[in-house]
C-alpha cells in the first residue's frame, strides 16, 4: 500500500525484467568476447561489446534524465553537459597516464599543449594523474555545477520552458568554452589517444570488456538507486512537486531543495555515465556538450515511456540501436527519422513503449 | 490567476532553512502560534499595490480562536491578496502580520508558513492528481519536511490511523487507492480540505470551497467546515450567499481592499454601504 501508485504489479516485474537484462548482458557478453574463438559462431567482436557498452552508459544518461523530468517534472535539455563533464574529468586523467607516450614524447605534458607552446601543466590540471582524485571529481564537478545551478533557478523559481532554455544554454556556453584553446581542455580535437587505465591497456579486449561489465553494473547501480529513491517518501514529494507546486509548497514542503537534490543526483548520475563512456569510445570533444545531444537524449526518454525508470533504459537501447542501423545504412536520413519517431510518440505514444507495453499487459 | 510576484528569499535565510530541516534542531515557527494573549491572527494596515492598484489598503482584521469567519467582497476587492498574505506568497509594502502573538508571518517563507499551522485552500481544487487519495493525504501529514528525512521515511501506524480517520470525515475512505485526478470536482475539493487537516494547522484558510459543488455537496460542506471551527480558526471566503448565511457567524465585508462592515449576516445584509457596493445594484 504504502508503495505508492509508481510501483504497480507491473512496474515490479518490468524492474526484474530490465534488471535481470542487465545483468545477463554484464556477464554474457564479455565472455561471449572473451572466452569463444574468434571464428565461433558466438564469438562477440569487441568492436561489439565497446558498441553496446556504449548504449549502456546512455542508458545510464537516459535514467538521470527521466529522474528529473520524468518524476520531477523539470525538463532539462543541457543535461548532455554533466555527462560531457564527467566524461572530461576521466579523459584528463587518460591524458595524464599517458606520460611520455605521446607523440611529443614529453612526460609532464600532454600532447596538444606542448602543441600551444604551453611550459607547464595548468593548475586545474593537477591532481588528475591520480585515479581516486580524477574519479572523485568526476562525481563532484557535475554535482556541483547542478547544484549551483540549481540553486539559483529553483530559488527563483525558475520553471517550465524558461528552465529548459536555460539548461540549453548552458550546455551552449560549455561547448563554446570547451571549444577555445585556451582553456586547456585540448580546443575542439577534445581529449583522445589514451593509453591504459590503471595500467590495464584499453585496447586490450580483457580491458574492454571490464569496461563493459562496470558500465552495466553502474547502470544496474543507478537504476537500483532511483528505485529506492522514486519509491521512498521523497519519490512521491517529487512527484507531487510535477503535479501540483504551489500544493506542496502549501502543505510545508520547500519544493526548491527537493529540486535541486534530485537534478544535483541527476547530474552525478550523468557524470558518471560520462566517465564510462569515455574509456571506451576513445575521445572526448567539445561535440558532448552540443545542445543537439541534450535533445536527443530527452528525445530516447520519451520514446521508452517517462515516469517509469525502465522506459529510459529500454528508450536508450531502442533509440540508439535504430541509430546505428541507419547511420550505417542512410546517414542522412537519420536525423528524419529521429524527428519523426519524436513526433509519432508524442502523438500515437504519449507514455512511450513502457505506456505501450502496459496497455498490452492490461488488454 | 494571480498576477502576484513570487518573492524568493535571500541566500543566508534559505541556508538556515535548509540546515534547520535537515538537522534535529527544531525552528521557532515548528511550535505554531501561541494565541494565549488574544487574537489567532493579526493583520494591521497591511498595504500591497501592484503597478500604482492597491489590491489591499490598510486592511486590519483580528481572527479569534477557534472562529469560524467569513469573508466577502466583490470582485477585486482584495480576498485573495490577503490570503497571499497570511500564507507568505505576497510580501505587503506595508503592514504587520502575526500568527498568534509571536510568530511575524511576514519573516517566514511560504513552507514555514505553512509548517507552523496555516493551511490554505485553493480557490480552483489543487491536489496530486497522479498520486492516490491516500498518499495525498500521506504527504500532508503533519511531520518531518526535509529531503533527507523524507528519503527514510516510514508510515507509522498512529499516521495511518489519521489519515484513515481523516479519510472518513472527508468521505472518501472508498476511494482511497484511486487516483486523485479521477474524482469529482465536489470530492477533490473535500481532498483538499482533508489534506489541510492532515497537516494539524490552528488556521485555515479556504478559498471558495463550494463553487461548482451541487446542493447537497454544498450543505456537506457546509456541516464540515461548522464542525471544523471550534478546534481551530477557519476563514472561509466566498460568494455564495444562502452558503455564507447557513455557516456564518460572523461576516467581514471587503471593498477595495479595506473592511468595509464587520457582524452577524442581518446586520451586514441591511448595512446601506454593503448594499450599495455588493448586494444592491
Amino acid at each position: 500500500m504504502s508503495a505508492g501508485p509508481l510501483s504497480s504489479r507491473f512496474d515490479r516485474r518490468a524492474d526484474v525484467l530490465v534488471g535481470g537484462l542487465i545483468v545477463l548482458v554484464g556477464v554474457l557478453v564479455p565472455l561471449l568476447n572473451l572466452l569463444t574463438p574468434v571464428d565461433s559462431p558466438l564469438h562477440l567482436s569487441t568492436y561489439t561489446v565497446t558498441l553496446v557498452g556504449k548504449y549502456l552508459c546512455y542508458a545510464l544518461l537516459a535514467l538521470a534524465v527521466d529522474l528529473v523530468w520524468g518524476y520531477c517534472g523539470i525538463l532539462s535539455l543541457g543535461h548532455g553537459a554533466f555527462f560531457a563533464l564527467g566524461g572530461y574529468a576521466m579523459g584528463m586523467y587518460l591524458m595524464r597516464q599517458i606520460g611520455d607516450r605521446g607523440v611529443y614524447g614529453n612526460a609532464d605534458l600532454p600532447d596538444f599543449m606542448v602543441f600551444l607552446n604551453w611550459d607547464s601543466l595548468p593548475w586545474y590540471w593537477h591532481g588528475f594523474e591520480h585515479f581516486p582524485f580524477a574519479m572523485a571529481m568526476v562525481l563532484l564537478v557535475p554535482g556541483l555545477l547542478a547544484f549551483v545551478f540549481g540553486w539559483f533557478a529553483f530559488r527563483s523559481r525558475v520553471t517550465g520552458v524558461y528552465l529548459s532554455i536555460i539548461t540549453q544554454a548552458l550546455t551552449y556556453a560549455l561547448l563554446l568554452a570547451f571549444f577555445r584553446n585556451e582553456m586547456g581542455f585540448g580546443g575542439n580535437n577534445g581529449l583522445t589517444d589514451f593509453k591504459d587505465l590503471l595500467g590495464f591497456d584499453l585496447k586490450a579486449d580483457s580491458t574492454r570488456c571490464a569496461l563493459f561489465a562496470a558500465s552495466a553494473l553502474a547502470l544496474l547501480g543507478g537504476y537500483a538507486l532511483c528505485r529506492t529513491i522514486v519509491n521512498s517518501k521523497l519519490g512521491r514529494v517529487v512527484v507531487a512537486i510535477r503535479d501540483a507546486e504551489d500544493r506542496a509548497r502549501f502543505i510545508g514542503y520547500r519544493v526548491e531543495h527537493f529540486k535541486v537534490w534530485i537534478f544535483t543526483l541527476s547530474a552525478v548520475l550523468a557524470g558518471i555515465a560520462g566517465a564510462l563512456y569515455v574509456p571506451q569510445v576513445g575521445i572526448i570533444n567539445p561535440g558532448e556538450f552540443s545542445p543537439l545531444n541534450s535533445i536527443e537524449l530527452v528525445i530516447w526518454v520519451a520514446v521508452g515511456g517517462r515516469g517509469t525508470l525502465y522506459g529510459a533504459i529500454i528508450g536508450a537501447l531502442t533509440v540508439n540501436f535504430a541509430k546505428t542501423l541507419f547511420t550505417g545504412a542512410l546517414p542522412e536520413l537519420w536525423l528524419f527519422v529521429l524527428g519523426a519517431m519524436f513526433v509519432l510518440v508524442t502523438l500515437l505514444l504519449p507514455r512511450g513503449i513502457a505506456g505501450l507495453l502496459k496497455r498490452g499487459e492490461a488488454a | 490567476m494571480s498576477t502576484t510576484p513570487d518573492t524568493p528569499l535571500d541566500a543566508s535565510t534559505w541556508w538556515e532553512a535548509f540546515v534547520s530541516e535537515n538537522s534535529a534542531y527544531a525552528p521557532r515557527h515548528a511550535a505554531g502560534p501561541d494565541p494565549s494573549q488574544g487574537a489567532m491572527l493579526y493583520l494591521e494596515d497591511i498595504t500591497v499595490s501592484f503597478d500604482g492598484f492597491r489590491a489591499l489598503n490598510e486592511l486590519t482584521l483580528y481572527i479569534e480562536p477557534g472562529e469560524l469567519r467569513c469573508i466577502i467582497g466583490p470582485n477585486g476587492a482584495g480576498k485573495s491578496t490577503m490570503m497571499d498574505v497570511i500564507t507568505g506568497k505576497t510580501r505587503p509594502d506595508k503592514g504587520v502580520a502575526f500568527f498568534g502573538h509571536q510568530l511575524d508571518l511576514l519573516k517566514l517563507s511560504e513552507p514555514e508558513i505553512a509548517q507552523s499551522g496555516i493551511g490554505r485552500k485553493f480557490q480552483k481544487p489543487t491536489v496530486f492528481e497522479q498520486l492516490p487519495v491516500f498518499v495525498n493525504l500521506e504527504l500532508a501529514c503533519r511531520g518531518p519536511r526535509g529531503v533527507w528525512r523524507t528519503l527514510g521515511a516510514r508510515l507509522s501506524s498512529e499516521e495511518r490511523d489519521r489519515i484513515d480517520s481523516t479519510l472518513n470525515l472527508i468521505g472518501l475512505s472508498a476511494q482511497r487507492l484511486q487516483r486523485a485526478g479521477a474524482l469529482s470536482h465536489g470530492q477533490k475539493q473535500w481532498l483538499e480540505i482533508g489534506m489541510l487537516l492532515m497537516q494539524e494547522p490552528r488556521l485555515l484558510l479556504i478559498d471558495e470551497p463550494v463553487a461548482g459543488m451541487t446542493h447537497e455537496e454544498t450543505e456537506r460542506t457546509a456541516e464540515l467546515l461548522v464542525s471544523l471551527a471550534g478546534e481551530r480558526s477557519v476563514v472561509v471566503v466566498e460568494h455564495d450567499m444562502e452558503f455564507v448565511r447557513s455557516i456564518a457567524r460572523k461576516v467581514t465585508v471587503l471593498h477595495e481592499g479595506s473592511v468595509l462592515a464587520e457582524g452577524d449576516m442581518d446586520r451586514i445584509q441591511s448595512d446601506p454601504r454593503v448594499i450599495e457596493v455588493y448586494l444592491g445594484a
